[in-house]
């Protein structure tokens, strides 16, 4: 069996983001560039997987949409201990393009298992695996926090409102995971480093496919008020501001 | 002054050098700022939340991380592949050096090891040496420790009294003698251990392994800082060293110890790099949540004065962390196609640039000191408590000023090693320092009318560079073989030759910067602040000199020269601080 993982890159979670000019994207001067969190969540058991030889999983394929400046992070998959690397080099406007992007290129080189993590940590859109399963009409699962092979088949668990599911998946199909997956991301070795450098990133030119949302602007929050302390011995200038001035009750 | 692509050791004192001919940071490629996120991902995966327990001593859990980093690779940096590890250049060892440098006492264990406990076996080693012991050693599979010092003999190493006698048989040395402070001690599972043989009048090498008879480890000593680290005192009695263990030949030692103490020096000063970012992303995390007067106290200018003041010190001090690298770098091609042996060409390498790895010691350790001491003071009354970083960042930078030679001995390294090279005639530093010398009078600070930015600031690094030389030809007129014994004016003089290299080193860093387009405002801030400091260092060290060995007759005319050649242009340090203050506020981390 093939694993495929797909990943994003995103700004390194402690990044202070700050809007171009326009305010429809982000400005990336600066920017350090990671793999999305749950992706690397996903990618450490995909390899946990193929390194248990009664799982049947033979190999793990990372894939990405982005342009070449992306590589970097594909180049950390492989070093992290991916065997084989794919990019579609086009930028990615919305979540139903990468998706269908994704799905071109599953149908070209056929995998049994792909991993999506639950969102990426920029957008945070939640869309891409559940539309890769409808582009390919294939089963998915989401909210899935553990997977393991059992006689050859797959055992996905998925965490529900106040416990857990655990359901078996024929394959091909999608999983899209959350944290718990894997306890922690797998950090590169020094030796798949090394690999890394002579591992192949394989390119595909985008299929024609148009977008479907357009950023029109991006907003920052409004910056939090001062937090304000009321004595204890004065509960009634608590009411006359929550009354008043912060217009709650 | 001649423009030179490969400096050779001090050369820098009467060369310039081009840009182009020097590494900076922002250089690294994509392989070696990921060799560098592994090794922070371990200290934050494996490291930093043990630390606590690391603090109480736990020797076997400082053991066990150690060899996970093994388990990574981490410990192969600096091994051929051909010995189990990946053969990376000197500047990517450098890179992992400052990167690991953020562990606290983490990061001296793991230094141990893999400097003094693996590379004299590697540099020095025979095959068999390499393939029974390196192999392990580059993996994690055995710990390594090095064991120099004595209870009699710190400074002075080669007065040690530990000795070894061959055994009537002809197998063994018989070991007997005493070693303390030996990092790593209550673990490691080799000793690389130097000791005298018969009457030698110099050391000899051995490696020891902790299993064998005789070797006894003590307690681990109470420290002030690096507490997780073990130090332990070592005894030997009566140790049956076999006499395939001697490393290199009979009377060899010395040569190692002070080889070793060259590379442990330069990685010294790629480590404090690591530690000193830490504690100024601790410093700015921390000012920029604390309110005092309802306002952050980053907003505060003293604040921002000494925020600013660690970023230019740290800069500064890493740009020629990575100039010496990549000059090493280029020291060890050559000297590897001369002599086709990679682990003799390193340490060749590494050797050679002794002036160089003295001024790195002691500026980076007192760099850190400086950025270490005001996190603390940035923190005010939580920086005095056990539960921050900094505090323990405050009592672990202590040591770099102590070990890998004291300070005090550095200093005097700097000047007199530099001196050796000009005299075995490396580079003419004498002449040219005579000429000056001669013609005080002519001496100007040779402003030209529309000189740009760059010709400015480069202008000043030579006129330092002259105010050495002329100090150094007063000193030898005045002092001539007496000179070894006026410590104080060799202190004067090693601070300039420091000071002006690692300006230099900033200046070539911030002009390719601007060749390279990577042009942000707060680096011209950072050389502007930095040369400013400099001209008064040089200044004031030059003046102590002179007033302590010139005659009267010379004094007015030296002085003057010195006044002409350390004259720069004013800056507005105050906003040029607040500047570079603001870009670390904003990013909230050190991201320079």
């Amino acid at each position: 069996m093939k694993i495929l993982v797909c990943i994003s890159n995103v700004p390194d979670t402690t990044t202070k983001i700050k809007l171009a000019e326009g305010n429809s994207t982000i400005d990336t001067a600066g920017i350090q560039w990671v793999i999305n969190p749950w992706d690397e969540l996903s990618l450490t058991r995909a390899l946990e997987l193929r390194d248990d030889a009664a799982s049947g999983i033979k190999s793990v394929t990372v894939a990405h949409v982005g342009p070449a400046s992306s590589e970097p992070v594909i180049r950390k998959a492989l070093a992290i201990g991916a065997d084989e690397a794919i990019r579609v080099n086009a930028n990615s406007p919305d979540a139903y393009y990468v998706a269908a992007q994704l799905a071109e290129v599953i149908k070209k080189e056929q995998f049994d298992i792909i991993l999506c993590g639950i969102e990426s940590s920029d957008y945070n859109g939640s869309l891409v695996g559940g539309m890769i399963s409808e582009f390919l009409g294939i089963p998915s699962a989401s909210g899935v926090s553990g997977i393991k092979i059992e006689n050859g088949t797959a055992v996905v668990t998925r965490d529900i409102d106040g416990g857990k599911e655990i359901l078996e998946m024929p394959v091909p199909f999608v999983a899209v995971v959350q944290k718990g997956i894997a306890k922690e991301p797998k950090i590169a070795a020094m030796r798949g480093i090394m690999l890394a450098r002579t591992k192949q990133i394989k390119v595909y030119e985008p299929s024609a496919v148009e977008p479907l949302t357009n950023i029109s602007v991006l907003e920052k929050p409004a910056p939090r008020s001062a937090c304000r302390f009321i004595d204890a011995e004065n509960p009634g200038q608590l009411i006359d501001l929550l009354r008043n001035e912060a217009k709650v009750i | 002054m001649e423009t030179v692509k490969l400096l050779k050791s001090g050369e820098f004192l009467v060369a310039e050098t081009s840009p182009d001919d020097v590494f900076i940071p922002e250089e690294f490629n994509d392989e070696q700022r990921m060799i560098a996120q592994t090794c922070q991902d371990f200290l934050e995966a494996e490291v930093y939340p043990n630390m606590a327990d690391l603090e109480k001593g736990d020797r076997e859990l400082m053991k066990r991380i150690l060899k996970k980093s093994g388990e990574l690779g981490m410990m192969g940096i600096s091994i051929p592949e051909e010995f189990g590890g990946f053969g990376q250049s000197f500047v990517s060892q450098m890179l992992v050096a400052e990167t690991t440098g953020a562990g606290y006492s983490f990061s001296v264990a793991y230094m141990a090891h893999c400097g003094i406990g693996t590379l004299p076996i590697m540099y020095y080693g025979n095959k068999d040496q390499r393939e029974r012991y390196v192999t392990k050693l580059a993996t994690g599979e055995l710990i390594g420790s090095y064991c120099l010092t004595e209870p009699g003999a710190g400074s002075d190493a080669n007065s040690g009294k530990t000795n070894a006698k061959l055994s009537e048989d002809g197998k063994y040395y018989i070991l007997n003698g005493q070693k303390m402070w030996i990092t790593n001690a209550g673990f490691a599972d080799t000793q690389v251990v130097f000791a005298k043989i018969d009457n030698d009048r110099v050391m000899s090498a051995f490696i020891v392994e902790r299993n064998f008879t005789g070797v006894v480890v003590g307690n681990d000593e109470h420290k002030m800082g690096i507490r997780g680290s073990s130090t332990a005192q070592i005894y030997y009695n009566d140790v049956k060293v076999p006499v395939e263990n001697l490393l290199g030949k009979r009377g060899e030692g010395f040569r190692i110890a002070l080889s070793i103490l060259h590379m442990g020096r330069l990685k010294l000063g790629a480590n404090v790099v690591g530690a000193a970012k830490k504690a100024v992303t601790d410093s700015v995390k921390y000012a920029n949540e604390r309110k005092q007067f309802g306002v952050l106290i980053s907003s505060f200018g003293a604040i921002k004065h000494k925020l600013a003041s660690q970023v230019i010190r740290l800069f500064a001090s890493e740009s020629a962390v990575y100039r010496v690298s990549r000059d090493i770098d280029g020291m060890m091609e050559t000297l590897k196609a001369d002599c086709g042996d990679t682990g003799r060409a390193s340490i060749e390498a590494i050797s050679h640039y002794a002036v160089e790895a003295a001024i790195l010691k002691v500026f980076g350790s007192e760099m850190l000191d400086f950025v270490a001491d005001e996190a603390v003071q940035i923190h005010g009354g939580m920086g005095y408590s056990a539960e921050m970083d900094v505090e323990r960042g405050y009592r672990d930078s202590r040591i770099n000023r102590i070990f890998e030679g004291t300070n005090e001995i550095n200093r005097l390294l700097v000047v007199d090693t530099a001196m050796k090279r000009a005299m075995k005639g490396e580079f003419d530093l004498f002449g040219k320092a005579e000429a000056l010398f001669n013609d005080l009078d002519k001496i100007t600070g040779g402003e030209s009318s529309g000189e740009s930015y760059f010709i400015e600031k480069s202008r000043y690094i030579q006129n330092f560079k002259k105010v050495i030389m002329i100090c150094i030809h007063g000193a030898v007129k005045q002092f001539a073989k007496n000179l070894i014994n006026e410590q104080e004016v060799l202190n004067n003089i090693a601070d300039m030759m420091m000071e002006t290299y690692v300006s230099e080193s900033l200046l070539l860093r911030v002009t390719k910067l601007e060749n390279l387009k990577e042009i942000k405002p707060v680096y011209r801030d950072i050389l502007d602040v930095n040369v400013y400091d400099t001209a008064e260092i040089v200044r004031k060290s030059a003046c102590d000199a002179i007033y302590s060995f010139a005659s009267p007759e010379t004094t007015t005319s030296l002085i003057k020269a010195i006044e002409a050649l350390t004259t720069v242009r004013g800056v507005n340090v105050k906003d040029a601080r607040r500047r570079i203050a603001d870009k670390l506020i904003e990013d909230n981390r050190y991201g320079f």
